[in-house]
């Protein structure tokens, strides 16, 4: 009696992760609780599919009863994860929107070091397209507009003040020295 | 050397987490940022960012430091940017549980929802229904309608979203709800469509009516969104389902039509519900198998997977129709993922010729490691399927079988391959020793108890009977020396049973039991001393009732009965023949080979349907001591499907007496039955005593009356008998909609269709494994024989199937398979009579003009062996 009886729901995603290429979880959220409750049944279900999929670039499986499709963008893999029964093109719109929302937000640089640089922007985007495992927006466009972030590949922050000023300081210093 | 390690370490650098070393304290510690003036958004930011990264990590919060954070973070809101902000509503979410008084931030976020800043409104939404309760839900009542009909749709979307969640919680609330998500269906943004078609779903679904409506209106005036024509095919086909209904409905050909929408997403969902309908004819399935065929040519490989995992359910119930995608499939066995190519294989052998077979079965072999343990057992169970297909292709799968058995795997896989072959080695005689010898190598190396258990019963049960009986022996006895306790008690029970059935065997079995006797678990010794006593006296009657066929009780009713002598204690010995028998195992060959969800439940022991029936009948004073429960029979339907009250029944038999259970349904939602009893009227001299009516039949709720009949004890050979059935009861009107019935009714019946009661009902099924030894235990003082000329039967296979269902015994030996092309048969069949007397049958079967059938009843008791014969007669 597997898959005669769908109940309709528009719940469709049981969770979704990010992992970096060792397999540790750099963002992760399960949206069914009766799902891998514990913390430790959710890494090792994140080891259990890294493995088995980090090594060749499919696409989709069927692992420990679920459908997950995959994708993986230099050292970053993206997993969304469904029910046996889930239409597996639903799951493909997630996994693609949340990829091209962060390769647009990261500007086309999906790797770790400017996944983590901008890890708030990372958390809303996720955010945005999955509110408790309904999709809530497929279209990257949208999704990029809503979230409205701007990723700041070389920020101007306190330090580059003070580089300024230590620059400024030390040309003001020359100038007395002539 | 130098440059080296400054290049690793830069890669280290580049690499590394910004996050990785964090400490809970010290972001916590942090946290005191949040109350300076003016606030730094870049540097708060950056601080909840940290504490969101910890709790996704699995860090543990305390509640009191999780309280403070929370408290410090609602400061934040005085900042106006617009990144904190949302990060804001995020740090609220991820807190709702583990910190303390989170209503607080209820009209910071009020606020938000209801402002100007749109960017703002639909999290802020979502942020506030996460935290809030039945009772505030209330209070924020009027904005949630409100947003629902937004015109800006990331307002509207997280406005329904946020409700759905809340169905659980709130249903009453959110209910009220139903106009305003009524409107938001009709919008043009298809998220905000989709959404509101899920709430409206949801809230509905208990009205079929309702639903019904819904459907209409939508697949008239047509949806924009993939998502939700998605979500409307499975509603429909929930519908179809549910009613039953025919599949020239509108629901049908809403789906049907599906077929042709632009979106591959729709395509395939509605193709998929078609296949997944039970009961769709051939030429239904067509346009769906169609589309399907397309994916798989696909460049995307999530829809060539979605497509051929598909197909291989049809092939499942409807090989033919898949055929026509045979190069299709062909041309998938070699796609790199492979779970596609996995698939696609199986559904070729379901589908492929015989001769197909070994070029399908070479081409998987050469990927069979690299794919996960689920897949590998899809690949066992087809292979199981094609060998009772395909019976004379056994040598090839059973060599391939055993290659998969030597290779890495969990115990599901191990499983399903020990199960394959021993299948095969019942249906096979031919393969017999091949695969005895696969599961031996086996056992030499294996980890799973249950496996090597399974395995030693099945080399005690088969082995004796080889040409070569002794090879096994040092297998088995390697078990004794080298395993735990329950592989070696196992390994002790195979061994007696080489022992019983070959003489010139015996001497050394005897000297191995002996060593068994100084083993140091109970229950190896216990075992071993048994056997060695039984197998001492070289009786064949004792070998057969205690070595061969084992106890055919039920453990459940053994330990009450058991339990029940404890309590009373009485001068006589505990009587066997008191204890319910085991209902004989369902060998119904599980045909299901999709990956199925494996349930993470841990399988108990379920008492039997029959442990169940028992309990519920002792619990009706008015069927005490009539012993223990004998037989149930299936449920007979005796109404119409389509009508007004629905009626089955199920036969219980006992030692001198019969109960008639009625399942009575009714269908009418005005009306209400009351004081429901089955009027029965047998032909022959059965006498009802009781009839126990069902007190309240209300609309569509099941209930059961019952009705005691004594057997009659004069003439034991009147086991048939035919009941003409009429069901009477008390009507009380009612109004469809609330459910309150009139105060008075009327008395009204109803006619049934008629019982019959045959020899069937008073046999139990039991199986034995050796029927040989069984059939000499009970000896030929009471045989009786006789032949029977059956005319109207033309094949051995329709005439072995007539006699198991008229008699209601157990075939023993796999005696109900006719082998190809031969023209005699014989049957073995066993069974326990009402009352506890072993009946053993054997028929032998000629085919001639028609088929000529001589049987051979042996029993315990004279008037069973004639009851037999006359019923046959």
């Amino acid at each position: 009696m597997d898959s005669a009886a769908v109940e309709p729901s528009l719940y469709t995603v049981k969770a979704v992760f990010i992992l970096d290429n060792d397999g540790n979880r750099l963002l992760s959220k399960y949206y069914d609780p009766e799902l891998y409750p514990s913390m430790k049944e959710q890494k090792n279900f994140e080891t259990n599919i890294f493995n088995k999929t980090h090594k060749a670039d499919n696409e989709i499986s069927f692992l420990e009863g679920m459908t997950i499709v995959y994708k993986s963008s230099i050292d970053l893999f993206f997993y969304v994860v469904g029910s046996a029964q889930e239409n597996e093109l639903m799951l493909m719109a997630v996994l693609n929107c949340l990829f091209e929302s962060l390769s647009q937000m990261l500007r086309k640089n999906v790797e770790k070091r400017t996944l983590l640089d901008n890890m708030d922007g990372v958390f809303l985007v996720v955010d945005e397209i999955i509110d408790g495992g309904v999709i809530l927006e497929s279209d990257p466009q949208q999704v990029i507009e809503k979230v409205n972030y701007r990723a700041d590949d070389n920020p101007l922050s306190e330090q580059s003040v003070a580089q300024v000023l230590q620059s400024a300081k030390e040309q003001i210093k020359w100038s007395i020295l002539k | 050397m130098i440059k080296k390690f400054d290049k690793k370490d830069e890669e280290s650098g580049s690499g590394s987490n910004p996050f990785q070393h964090l400490e809970k304290s010290a972001v916590l510690q942090e946290a005191r940022l949040f109350n300076e003036t003016p606030i730094n958004p870049r540097k708060c930011l950056h601080i909840l960012t940290k504490i969101i990264y910890l709790l996704n990590q699995g860090e543990h919060f305390g509640t009191t430091e999780a309280t403070e954070a929370f408290f410090a973070m609602t400061r934040l809101f005085q900042s106006n940017d617009q990144t904190l902000r949302r990060m804001c509503y995020l740090t609220i979410k991820e807190m709702a549980n583990i910190s303390e008084d989170v209503i607080i931030v209820t009209s910071s976020l009020t606020k938000d929802m209801t402002g100007k800043e749109d960017v703002y409104r639909g999290p802020a939404i979502r942020a506030l229904c996460r935290i809030t309760d039945t009772t505030m839900l209330q209070a924020i009542e009027r904005y949630m309608k409100q947003a629902i009909v937004d015109k800006v749709p990331s307002v509207s979307s997280s406005a329904l979203v946020s409700s759905l969640h809340m169905v659980k919680m709130s249903f009453d609330v959110v209910k009220r709800w139903v106009n305003e998500a009524q409107e938001a269906a009709s919008s043009d943004n298809i998220m905000v469509q989709y959404h509101a078609l899920g709430l409206l779903y949801h809230l509905r679904k208990n009205d079929r009516l309702a639903v019904t409506k819904m459907l209409n209106k939508f697949t008239k005036s047509g949806l924009k969104s993939p998502f939700a024509y998605c979500m409307m095919i499975r509603i429909a086909s929930k519908l179809l389902e549910e009613t039953e209904a025919g599949h020239d409905s509108p629901m049908f050909d809403f789906i049907e039509s599906c077929l042709r929408n632009k979106h591959e997403m729709v395509v395939y969902e509605a193709a998929s519900a078609i296949v997944h309908m039970p009961n769709c004819t051939a030429r239904e399935l067509a346009p769906a198998v169609s589309v399907l065929q397309l994916f798989c040519s696909s460049p995307k490989a999530a829809l060539r997977y979605a497509a051929v995992r598909t197909l291989n359910k049809v092939a499942m119930k409807h090989p033919s129709a898949v055929t026509a995608c045979n190069l299709d499939l062909e041309n998938l066995i070699t796609d790199s993922n492979r779970s596609i190519a996995t698939l696609a294989i199986t559904t070729l052998l379901k589908t492929g010729s015989e001769s197909s077979v070994d070029r399908l079965m070479k081409q998987i072999s050469s990927f069979v490691s690299e794919i996960s343990d689920e897949f590998k057992v899809v690949v066992v169970q087809a292979i199981s399927a094609l060998c009772q297909k395909y019976p004379r292709k056994h040598s090839v799968m059973m060599s391939f079988l055993s290659n998969m058995l030597r290779d890495d795997g969990g115990f599901e896989y191990k499983r399903a391959i020990v199960d394959c072959i021993i299948s095969i080695i019942e249906e096979n005689p031919e393969s017999k020793e091949t695969g005895l010898a696969h599961l031996c190598e086996f056992i030499e190396d294996c980890e799973h108890t249950v496996l090597a258990t399974k395995i030693l019963h099945m080399l005690g049960k088969e082995g004796p009977r080889t040409p070569t009986p002794s090879k096994y022996i040092r297998f088995i006895f390697n078990r004794v020396v080298l395993e735990s306790e329950a592989v070696r008690a196992a390994a002790v029970s195979a061994l007696a049973k080489f022992g019983a059935q070959n003489d010139d065997l015996l001497p050394s079995v005897l000297v191995l039991m002996q060593r068994c006797m100084m083993d140091s678990d109970d229950e190896v010794r216990d075992r071993a001393t048994f056997y060695m006593n039984v197998l001492q006296q070289k009786q064949k009657a004792l070998n057969a009732a205690y070595i061969f066929n084992g106890l055919s009780v039920s453990v459940p009713g053994l330990e009450k009965t058991l339990h029940q002598y404890t309590l009373e204690p009485s001068e006589k010995p505990f009587d066997m023949k008191t204890v319910p028998l085991a209902t004989a195992p369902i060998t119904e060959q599980k045909t299901e080979i999709a990956p199925v969800a494996t349930s993470k439940l841990p399988e108990r022991l379920a008492p039997s349907r029959q442990d169940i029936y028992q309990e519920q009948l002792a619990a009706i004073p008015e069927f005490q001591g009539l012993g223990p429960l004998f037989k149930s029979s299936e449920p007979v339907q005796l109404t119409e499907a389509e009508t007004e009250y629905v009626v089955r029944c199920i036969k219980h038999t006992f030692a001198n007496h019969m109960i008639f259970q009625f399942d009575c349904t009714n269908t009418l939602n005005d009306q209400l039955l009351q004081r429901v009893q089955v009027q029965m009227e047998p032909s022959e001299s059965y006498e009802v005593l009781h009839n126990v009516p069902a007190p309240n039949l209300p609309y569509s709720q099941p209930n059961s009356c019952y009705s005691l009949v004594r057997l009659p004890e004069d003439d034991p050979t009147a086991v048939s008998c035919t009941f003409s059935c009429t069901m009477k009861y008390l009507v009380r009107d009612c109004d469809p909609n609330t459910g309150d019935p009139e105060d008075d009714g009327y008395d009204d019946e109803y006619v049934l269709e008629d019982l019959e009661v045959t020899v069937a009902d008073h046999i139990q099924k039991v199986l034995k494994p050796n029927f040989g030894a069984a059939w000499e235990e009970i000896g030929d003082e009471l045989e009786k024989e006789e032949t029977f000329a059956l005319a109207t039967v033309r094949t051995l296979d329709e005439a072995v199937n007539n006699i198991i269902s008229f008699l209601g015994m157990q075939p023993c030996e796999r005696s109900d398979k006719v082998p190809e092309n031969k023209n005699s048969h014989v049957l073995f069949l066993a069974g326990v009579f009402r009352g506890g007397h072993d009946v053993l049958v054997r028929a032998r079967l000629a085919l001639a003009d028609g088929v000529t059938m001589q049987v051979t009843v042996r029993s315990t008791d004279e008037n069973v062996v004639d009851v037999i014969l006359a019923s046959v007669g």
